[in-house]
């Protein structure tokens, strides 16, 4: 459902993605590892559409190239990403902010708003799931919330929107092990044959809990190893030096 | 309460037109320039008694020896007083023939903010064959209000009917020589609005400018005076949304608030003048002097939603002179485009236990300036007496500017001040985060916005704040992305 093909992105002048491939099918874990400032957050945001980077290459989604939309059009195709750093957003409740975007997607697919019963219905099961505080819902979005709490927040506003692609961004940085445990019940509930997750992540820990098909290393703006899990922990064992003398010897 | 009053003013505005417009009034136009004679004329036609002409006069002598004050930060070409009609009150607008001939920007607007063809016509001045039949308009609300005691007229007619409380009130809270601009309001004013709300009376239903209409073009210099005796309540709206457009450039209004002993007054603005074109020209000069003061016990609370005018001076204030008095000042003010702020408040704290609040929220967009001006004043009397000011800017785009002049004057040493201020910008990081969750920017803005607004908005009577939100919504379109 999703084909990257030799994608390249940059900002002002500075390259930060240098062609990327990547194929993620219905049903399917990816996992991409590597170290700080390797682009893994750029290519996310490239994905999502943030138009500070200026991409080329295709990205095929479900029949269209994403490259072409805007990222509320994106977003109502099914591109949901979980944010490294979630945003503050002052004055707006995190309810208002889940009923507006619920229902801008649906306005885009020619749907009616949501009623507001199966809205609520919907809060208090998705909440429930990221154990979310109920009291959350009523502050604004963000705005003093916790690290691990802003963590949840989004997996809980994944799982309100139902995305057909997850891309998580660092989500697991910062957690503890409880709230880990529990973003990753939250992802592993919400997958399902017809959805796919793109995790983004530093530490093979999240790995334990989510199981990926696949994991990449992003590695200066290229992916230089895919593997399936065992990949993940011979990384954390041997670091990405090594890896990082392979790609430089190429 | 509200649906009742939509419910009559339908009913009004789908009866037959009964009362024309008198053909008098057409010619009714004094020449151009102001002197005594001017200032004589608008007195007679008004058919005042005496001691308004004197009260004029006295405040025409003193203002020609005034100058206008140049501290404001905002930048304008000098007016040239001489240059105007000073009887513009009943100068007829220009009709049009139809909605055709209007600006068809201004229409979609009109659109946006759901006023009806009728009101359409009414605001951009067509002729209408329909219109509202103000006279009994203010018929019906009169008896009702009549019963209670309470008066809400004209400040014409008050003067003719209720001359001692005139006497007695006019220019006791903003005094004829004030400022330059309140003077010359005090020379030439045209007409107005006048509340007085009874001992103990609350009343039942918020007081409009807008159901009143009783006279056209009375807003280039108007002066209101709402008095609550004690123990009593009143809630008053100024203003409307739709987009005011008027020939006379130049706007002086004076409004005064008494609250008597354990009185409430809550007075909401919503001030949406021309701001003039997107290159900055034409549009109104909008100098306001508007200030309460508050006797024992008793509670002013000022709610302004400020997106018009190409040049707004305006500083709602209160005079906390009776112990235990509450003072209070809710603003939302928009600039955009080449749009000038000025605005703020004066809290004086005079009594013992006084109590003020300040919350200010600039947003400022385009090639605009924006800037609050603030005095906490704290006499030496003033035991425990308390301020706190929140002034928030919120910036979109490089090209605006924002600026925040708080002064602080403390002369007893139990009072206690807090002062809060932050400037942010609307972060492209936001946008891009509700963009990301299927939200366009157009709406993103909005959203961000309201949040930034609401601990002021929810000040208002609810219809009124759907309205102003609305209203910042347009102000705003197409400021970034
Ligand atoms: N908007 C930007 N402007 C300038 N440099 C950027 C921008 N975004 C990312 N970069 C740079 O691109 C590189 C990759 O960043 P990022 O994608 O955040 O890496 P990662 O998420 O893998 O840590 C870093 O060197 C970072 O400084
Ligand atoms: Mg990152």
């Amino acid at each position: 459902m999703l084909k990257i093909t030799d994608l390249k992105a940059k900002v002002e002048d500075k390259v930060i993605l240098r062609g990327i491939n990547l194929e993620v099918k219905l049903g399917e874990i990816h996992a991409i590892m590597g170290p700080n400032g390797s682009g893994k957050s750029t290519l996310a945001s490239v994905l999502a559409g943030k138009d500070s980077y200026e991409a080329e290459g295709t990205v095929e989604f479900l029949g269209q190239d994403l490259l072409d939309l805007d990222p509320e059009e994106r977003a109502a195709l099914g591109v949901f990403l979980a944010f490294q750093y979630p945003v503050e957003i002052p004055g707006v409740s995190n309810m208002n902010f889940l009923k507006t975007a619920i229902n801008s997607i649906r306005k885009q697919k020619g749907q009616d708003p949501m009623v507001a019963k199966e809205f609520l219905a919907r809060v208090k099961e998705k909440s429930a799931l990221v154990e979310l505080d109920a009291a959350l819902n009523s502050r604004s979005v963000n705005e003093g919330f916790s690290g691990g709490e802003k963590k949840r927040n989004e997996i809980f506003q994944m799982a309100m929107l139902e995305p057909k692609l997850g891309i998580l961004d660092e989500t697991d940085s910062g957690l503890d092990i409880d709230a880990l445990r529990i973003v990753a019940n939250g992802v592993n509930t919400l997958k399902n044959e017809d959805n796919a997750f793109i995790i983004i992540t530093h530490y093979q820990r999240l790995l334990d809990y989510i199981i990926p098909d696949f994991v990449h290393v992003l590695y200066n703006g290229k992916i230089i190893k895919s593997g399936d899990k065992e990949l993940a922990k011979e990384l954390e064992a041997k670091g990405y030096d090594w890896l990082k003398e392979e790609a430089e010897a190429v | 309460m509200a649906n009742k009053e939509d419910a009559l003013l339908e009913e009004l505005t789908q009866q037959e037109y009964k009362y024309g417009f008198t053909t008098d009034i057409e010619s009714d136009l004094a020449p151009k320039g102001l002197n005594e004679d001017i200032i004589r004329l608008i007195s007679s036609k008004k058919e005042e008694p005496e001691w308004m002409l004197e009260f004029r006069l006295k405040a025409f002598e003193k203002w020609k020896k005034m100058e206008e004050p140049k501290w404001a930060h905002v930048n304008f070409p000098k007016v040239d007083f001489q240059d105007a009609h000073y009887y513009a009150a009943l100068k007829p607008k220009v009709e049009l023939d139809s909605l055709d001939e209007v600006d068809p920007e201004l229409l979609k607007t009109f659109e946006k903010l759901g006023i009806s063809i009728d009101e359409q016509k009414k605001l951009t001045g067509v002729a209408v064959d329909i219109v509202m039949d103000s006279v009994s308009v203010k018929t019906t609300f009169s008896d009702k209000l009549f019963e209670l005691g309470i008066i809400f007229c004209s400040f014409t007619e008050a003067i003719k009917k209720h001359p001692d409380l005139i006497k007695r009130y006019m220019g006791s809270v903003v005094p004829m020589t004030d400022n330059f601009y309140a003077t010359l309001n005090s020379a030439v004013f045209t007409d107005g609005s006048f509340c007085y709300i009874p001992k103990g009376v609350r009343c039942p239903m918020e007081l409009s400018t807008y159901f009143r209409i009783n006279e056209a073009n009375t807003g280039q210099f108007e002066r209101t005076l709402v008095i609550a005796d004690e123990g009593s309540y009143v809630s008053y709206l100024e203003g409307c949304t739709a987009p005011m457009r008027d020939e006379n450039q130049m706007h002086a209004a004076v409004v005064e608030l008494v609250a008597m002993k354990d009185a409430e007054i809550k007075y909401s603005t919503i001030q949406n003048w021309y701001p003039g074109d997107k290159n900055g020209k034409g549009g109104i000069y909008n100098f306001v002097t508007k200030r309460g003061i508050c006797h024992e016990s008793a509670k002013i609370s000022w709610t302004q939603v400020e997106t018009g005018s190409a040049v707004t001076w305006k500083y709602p204030s209160c005079i906390l002179k009776g112990d235990n008095s509450v003072g209070e000042f809710y603003s939302v003010a928009v600039t955009n485009h080449h749009q000038q702020a000025d605005t703020g408040t004066k809290m004086h704290h005079i009594g013992k236990n006084t109590k003020s609040i300040i919350i200010s929220k600039g947003i400022s967009a385009g090639k605009s300036n924006n800037s609050y001006r603030g005095l906490v004043k704290i006499n030496k009397g003033a035991t425990n007496a308390r301020n706190f000011s929140q002034c928030d800017s919120l910036l979109m785009g490089n090209d605006c500017g924002a600026h925040t002049f708080p002064y602080i004057e403390v002369k007893n040493k139990s009072s206690k001040v807090e002062h809060e201020a932050t400037t942010s910008k609307i972060g492209e990081d936001q946008i891009f985060y509700c963009n990301q969750r299927g939200i366009d920017t157009e709406q993103a803005v909005s959203l961000i916005v309201n949040g930034y607004t609401k601990e002021v908005l929810k000040q208002l009577p609810m219809e009124f704040a759907v309205e102003a939100q609305k209203l910042l919504e347009i102000s705003l379109e197409g400021s970034v992305g």
